[in-house]
């Protein structure tokens, strides 16, 4: 029990486990989204987005998460909005925004070295440093996005497995993406502070495509996403604690090891891990149904 | 573009009619994809809407359900004027080939997403909800399958859950998207079947497919497309060369023989001829040249009649 025990005599550590373990469920649930819909990209560039962000909001002396949230919505509605013209792909149009907004923060950091080292915790995550307020703001952003999900489940299944045919079916499209726009850049700005800009993108894809792996049904996948990311972040917690390593690669190289257990499983199995090999549908549709018994 | 209407009494389009098209034109960016549509689509109806590929086939049915941008005219369902946005009572079956396969999600959950409406803000499908889908999957010759994924069925088992997903809420219109392409002819006429006896069961139905042929054999009532209407009618007396030609572009031929109507390239000889012709000389230059090279060349074993070169 000390093993688990000692370290919540401290403070730091039970803020820090609350964190993570919520973050870590929060990322889990929205990266099956982010995943299915191939938007993975765009989980890292918004990330990117975000520190541009922040760095703004700090030379304007603004609010961290006011800045950051507000400066990442901004992005995402821009990827959105030019990733609709359709001569401009949307890698391409990600590659632009973000990237762009990035190298605002980097070239504010430029000019006042004063303030690079407050950064590094934006960059890679700063556990130790997390205070009521942003323990207040990742709770909140985890239960709004999980209401969010819960009331849009259906049409969020619709569109993202048939985003042509939902509005035929009278899904308001435009009005969930937006909406979807606002959780991804309020997730990635709670998450900040526990595994850093570099390694958000890690917690939005792996724990989502681990679970694509053991599961052909939707509905499970968030299940299997949302623990396996809430166990990451609480296991890499305290083998960060005991190791004493960074705590948001500790959680990103966990979800990588579930990951690998994933594959190894679903191949002893020999189950097709369907996601990774794509098989060609048309001999796919051919094969007739006694073949899976 | 002048449309060619010939009348069928009881079998077409005119009467109570349930779709109604107004001198539309519509598309998206740029020119209009068609132009001055006038078409009525009879309550009971079961139709065919035929047309080379780019001819507008799936945007009449898109404009149907609203999801075109740009419309010009008016299109009604029930009296009522279509908009952009959801339209009630209609089922819309897409192209198999559209589908991704790999995407986790089961049978039940498919068919639900055509009944997410009923309680839009619940999560869970209720004890209704399932017994719908069973009922359903049941009528449909898929009973059993709920729980499977998409990816473990047959070609005619997953046209049948877009079917059921389409089904699930009642629809007085069902549109389906070239629904027998991709798919074998024992799966192809089953669909047709199926669909015919839902269409006995009162739902109008209108699909849009390249097969002439199974047109021709099945459908009381067919809608030649291209950038317009070109002709609308019962195949037996529309498929002619003159309207196909029109339709296609191409020069097709129709032969009528035993009842049946049927389709065919009208010079397929033309270019059979022409490869022949091409191959023959090919196959003549290359043995010219095959001799030469042979004969050139000391160490090839062809070129040596006597093999002295070999062990």
């Amino acid at each position: 029990m000390t093993l688990l025990g000692e370290p919540l005599g401290f403070e730091f550590f039970r803020q820090g486990l609350i964190a993570s373990g919520l973050t870590g469920a929060l990322c889990g649930m929205l990266g099956v989204y982010i995943v299915l819909r191939r938007m993975s990209y765009i989980g890292h560039g918004l990330s990117h987005s975000v520190f541009g962000g922040a760095v703004v909001g700090y030379v304007l002396a603004l609010n961290f998460y006011v800045a950051a949230g507000l400066w990442g919505f901004l992005s995402a509605l821009a990827i959105n909005a030019t990733a609709r013209r359709r001569r401009i792909g949307a890698d391409a149009a990600i590659g632009i925004v973000t990237t762009a907004s990035f190298a605002i923060g980097v070239a504010l950091i430029s000019k006042t070295r004063s303030f690079t080292r407050n950064f590094e915790a934006a960059l890679f995550g700063n556990i130790l440093g997390v205070t009521t307020l942003d323990l207040i703001v990742v709770g909140v952003v985890t239960f709004g996005v999980a209401a969010f999900i819960v009331l849009f489940y259906k049409r969020l299944l619709f569109m993202t497995f048939d985003p042509e045919v939902a509005p035929i079916y009278g899904v308001n499209v435009g009005a969930v993406d937006t909406l979807f726009a606002l959780a991804m850049a309020a997730t990635i700005v709670a998450s900040i502070n526990v595994v850093g800009v570099t390694l958000i993108a890690a917690t939005l894809v792996i724990p989502s495509t681990s679970a694509r792996l053991l599961t052909d049904s939707f509905g499970r996948m968030i299940g299997i996403s949302t623990a396996i990311g809430a166990l990451s972040g609480i296991v890499g917690m305290y083998v960060s604690y005991w190791l004493d390593v960074s705590s948001g690669a500790t959680i990103v190289l966990l979800e990588a090891a579930v990951f690998v257990g994933c594959v190894l499983v679903t191949s002893v199995r020999r189950r097709r891990p369907a996601w990774v090999v794509q098989p060609i549908p048309a001999l796919a549709r051919e094969r007739p149904a006694d073949d899976f018994e | 573009m002048t449309a060619t209407a010939v009348a069928s009494p009881g079998v077409g389009p005119a009467g109570d009619a349930l779709v109604r098209f107004e001198r539309v034109s519509c598309g998206y960016d740029g020119p209009p994809v068609l132009r001055d549509v006038d078409l009525s689509i009879r309550r009971g109806a079961f139709i065919g809407i035929v047309g080379p590929s780019g001819a507008g086939k799936t945007t009449l049915l898109r404009a149907i359900v609203g999801v075109v941008p740009r419309v010009e005219g008016r299109i009604t369902i029930d009296g009522r004027t279509v908009g952009r946005g959801p339209t009630a009572g209609v089922g819309w079956v897409p192209q198999l080939e559209t589908v991704d396969w790999n995407f986790p999600a089961t049978v039940r959950e498919v068919v639900l997403m055509g009944r997410w409406a009923e309680h839009p803000w619940r999560a869970w499908a209720t004890a209704d909800d399932r017994r719908r889908v069973d009922g359903l999957l049941e009528r449909l010759g898929i009973g059993g399958l709920a729980a499977r994924h998409i990816r473990e069925l047959s070609g005619g088992q997953q046209q049948r859950v877009f079917l059921a997903r389409a089904l699930i809420a009642d629809p007085a219109l069902l549109l389906l998207d070239e629904p027998t392409s991709g798919v074998d002819l024992k799966t192809r006429d089953d669909i047709l079947h199926l669909l015919a006896d839902l269409n006995g069961d009162g739902i109008t139905i209108v699909l849009t497919t390249h097969e002439l042929n199974t047109v021709a054999a099945h459908l009381p009532w067919v809608v030649c497309v291209n950038g317009g209407v070109v002709a609308e009618g019962d195949p037996d007396e529309i498929f002619t060369s003159a309207i196909l030609g029109r339709t296609y572009g191409a020069d097709l031929r129709v032969v009528r023989q035993d009842g049946l109507v049927l389709v065919a390239d009208a010079a397929p000889h033309r270019l059979r001829d022409a490869l022949r012709h091409r191959h023959g000389d090919l196959e003549h230059t290359h043995h010219e040249h095959a001799a030469h090279d042979h004969a050139s060349d000391p160490h090839d074993p062809i070129a040596a009649p006597d093999h002295e070169h070999l062990p």
